[in-house]
């Protein structure tokens, strides 16, 4: 029985950190981290730019139609080539990333705006009101996140701005547990109770200390969702439920080339791609802001 | 003495904690009066804070409290939270351990200040910063007004905890509660602070609770001490008797327990045993495990009995008065 006892902390060596990637983790990763979250700031800014100057960068209307031009090659006017109906891709992905980039950022924006307050006021008074607020939560994120979006969709119809609320309410649980947990260790902290103790009502000492205190894992969190969220709505367009024709969308612009993908790869090739990179820069910004944050936590 | 401003009588705290009933605070008498300082004693575990936060209506739901607390003659044990909190911040304020913690990081020290005015006066945003200033500079944060908009951080151990002391003394309450406000700071930070709560309370009139787990700091301080061991009040005194002829053995074993300077090598003093597990019934005297004399008596509640200097909730004390003989006590 003697041998057990030493085996039952196998390498554990004394005064090891708890934490030994956090302990050892060092500044030139941070860095990097950081820099990479740069770069993520900076290609999203450029996909923003190029959305909302698409009326003056866009060298055709993307939605007229042209019969000489039909799956017409990349060319020094068509850039990006044409599609079936002779429509040019490149003007057509520049208005569908502006969609794309609406639908991403207003669905989370909507998510938090809803679940910052629901998951503060939760993690703060526990108890009946948490089982109250986090139950129908739970219930919400069994239901796989796309089906949940179709049958929202089947329900009140199809378009840009229901996808944007059927995102909305896929994140909602999401967002609104990580600020609960968040501010449920916020609410714990002395300063919380020293607001109390001064006289300060609920509503004060939620919106005042337990929100800016809780609020960054949240933000991580929804930098990450954003990009997800303009993976769904590209989904959903591709399904024919997000975005409508004749308005282009990058989901969209999947469905129409998939037919013709051996013919004229471009048609599927540039808004696949732009959806690749408005996630990665999406992604990039997440993964830095975390490591912020985390940076912050320790330093505390 | 004049009406106290507050009195605590028969108080009793338990936390029913899976199937157990925990008594962590078991019928407290205390009284301070205006401008008093009353400081209270005890090791860590032994109900302290649990009695403060009891008074400041702090305590979670699943406390159970009884007896009678009166601030300024007014019951406020069972009053609703809204009511509670016209009086935290107000009429009774509180200073917590750990300025550090206490402070919002995100906040601005003035903002923290200036909040606690406002939530309970109709006052101008102009106005309660021109008053946080002025407090700010009453607790000796140099250039007030410009540190107004610093976050904490910006601030040392010492300069945190008179912002701390600034917003509770913001609304010049009654009653002033400081639960262990020097232990997060060293000694030299902590003869300033408690220097600081000492003046700031003397002119105000404030009566003043001070928690403490060290001696030395009563010592400093204090008008009159209680002495807590395990949920109970054991002694109480004024400071000088206190110090000068403690009572209770337990008061006697944590004089003695007290680090001094030059003092022989060989090692601290302890009190041999644990504190008892307060879970159980414990109808006796709850000290009588680690007492060093004990009578049969023991395992029923002590008496207060009072001798010149002090008053002491125990036995051996009140057969010592009684003049019985020296058999009846066993001597372990």
């Amino acid at each position: 029985m003697t041998a057990t006892t030493h085996d039952e902390t196998p390498g554990g060596q004394a005064g090891a950190p708890l934490r030994p990637d956090l302990a050892t983790e060092p500044a030139s990763r941070r860095a990097r981290v950081r820099r990479t979250a740069l770069i993520g700031a900076i290609i999203l800014g450029v996909l923003v730019l190029l959305a909302v100057l698409a009326p003056l960068l866009a060298t055709h209307d993307p939605e007229a139609v042209d019969a000489q031009r039909i799956l017409g090659a990349p060319s020094a006017s068509h850039p990006f080539g044409s599609d079936v109906l002779g429509r040019d891709v490149f003007s057509r992905v520049l208005y569908g990333l502006r969609v794309s980039l609406l639908v991403a950022v207003s669905s989370v924006l909507i998510s938090s705006a809803v679940a910052i307050p629901l998951g503060a006021v939760s993690g703060y008074f526990g108890g009946w009101v948490d089982t109250l607020i986090s139950r129908p939560m739970d219930m919400l994120l069994v239901l796989p996140a796309l089906l949940l979006a179709v049958s929202l969709i089947a329900i009140v119809g199809p378009g840009s701005v229901v996808a944007t609320l059927a995102i909305a309410v896929i994140y909602l649980p999401i967002l609104t547990r990580v600020m609960r947990g968040s501010a449920l260790s916020v609410a714990g902290l002395a300063y919380v109770e020293g607001a109390g103790a001064r006289g300060a009502g609920h509503a004060k000492v939620i919106a005042g200390h337990v929100i800016p205190n809780a609020i960054g894992p949240v933000v991580v969190q929804a930098s990450i969702l954003a990009g997800f969220a303009l993976q769904i709505e590209a989904a959903l367009s591709f399904l024919g439920l997000g975005t409508q024709p004749p308005t282009p969308s990058l989901g969209g612009m999947l469905a129409d080339g998939r037919d013709v993908l051996s013919q004229a790869p471009w048609v599927e090739i540039f808004p696949g791609s732009a959806i690749a990179v408005a996630v990665l820069s999406f992604t990039l910004i997440g993964d830095g802001l975390r490591t912020r944050f985390d940076r912050a936590g320790r330093a505390r | 003495m004049t009406a106290p401003v507050l009195a605590v009588e028969d108080l009793q705290v338990t936390f029913a904690t899976g199937g157990a009933t925990v008594s962590a605070v078991d019928r407290i008498d205390l009284a301070i009066g205006r401008g008093e300082i009353v400081g209270l004693v005890g090791e860590s575990g032994c109900g302290k804070s649990t009695l403060a936060n009891a008074i400041m209506g702090l305590l979670p739901g699943s406390a159970r409290i009884s007896g009678s607390v009166e601030l300024d003659g007014r019951p406020i044990l069972g009053e609703s939270e809204d009511q509670l909190r016209t009086l935290r911040g107000d009429r009774m304020a509180m200073i917590f351990q750990d300025p550090s913690t206490s402070l919002d990081p995100t906040c601005s020290v003035g903002l923290q200040v200036s909040e606690t005015i406002r939530a309970h006066r109709p006052t101008g945003k102009g106005e309660a910063k021109q008053r946080a200033i002025d407090l700010m500079r009453e607790v000796g944060i140099p250039d007030a007004a410009a540190r107004y908009d610093d976050a904490p951080h910006r601030f040392s151990g010492g300069m945190r905890q008179r912002i701390v002391i600034a917003a509770a003394l913001a609304n010049d309450p009654a009653l002033l509660i400081a639960d262990e406000p020097t232990t997060a700071l060293d000694v030299t930070i902590q003869r300033q602070i408690l220097d600081l709560i000492t003046r700031l309370t003397t002119d105000h009139d404030t009566a003043v609770l001070l928690i403490s787990h060290d001696l030395g700091v009563i010592a400093q301080v204090a008008d009159r001490v209680g002495v807590m061991y395990a949920g109970q009040l054991v002694e109480r005194a004024d400071v000088h008797g206190l110090f000068a002829g403690p009572a209770h053995p337990y008061t006697r074993a944590l004089l003695a327990a007290m680090p001094t300077a030059g003092a022989e090598p060989g090692g601290l003093a302890v009190i041999p045993g644990q504190v008892p597990d307060l879970s159980g019934p414990l109808p006796g005297c709850r000290f009588l495990d680690r007492c060093p004399v004990s009578h049969p008596e023991c395992v029923e509640r002590p008496p207060w009995v009072s001798t010149a200097a002090t008053s002491a909730a125990c036995w051996d004390v009140a057969a010592q008065l009684a003049g019985s003989d020296a058999d009846a006590r066993v001597t372990r």
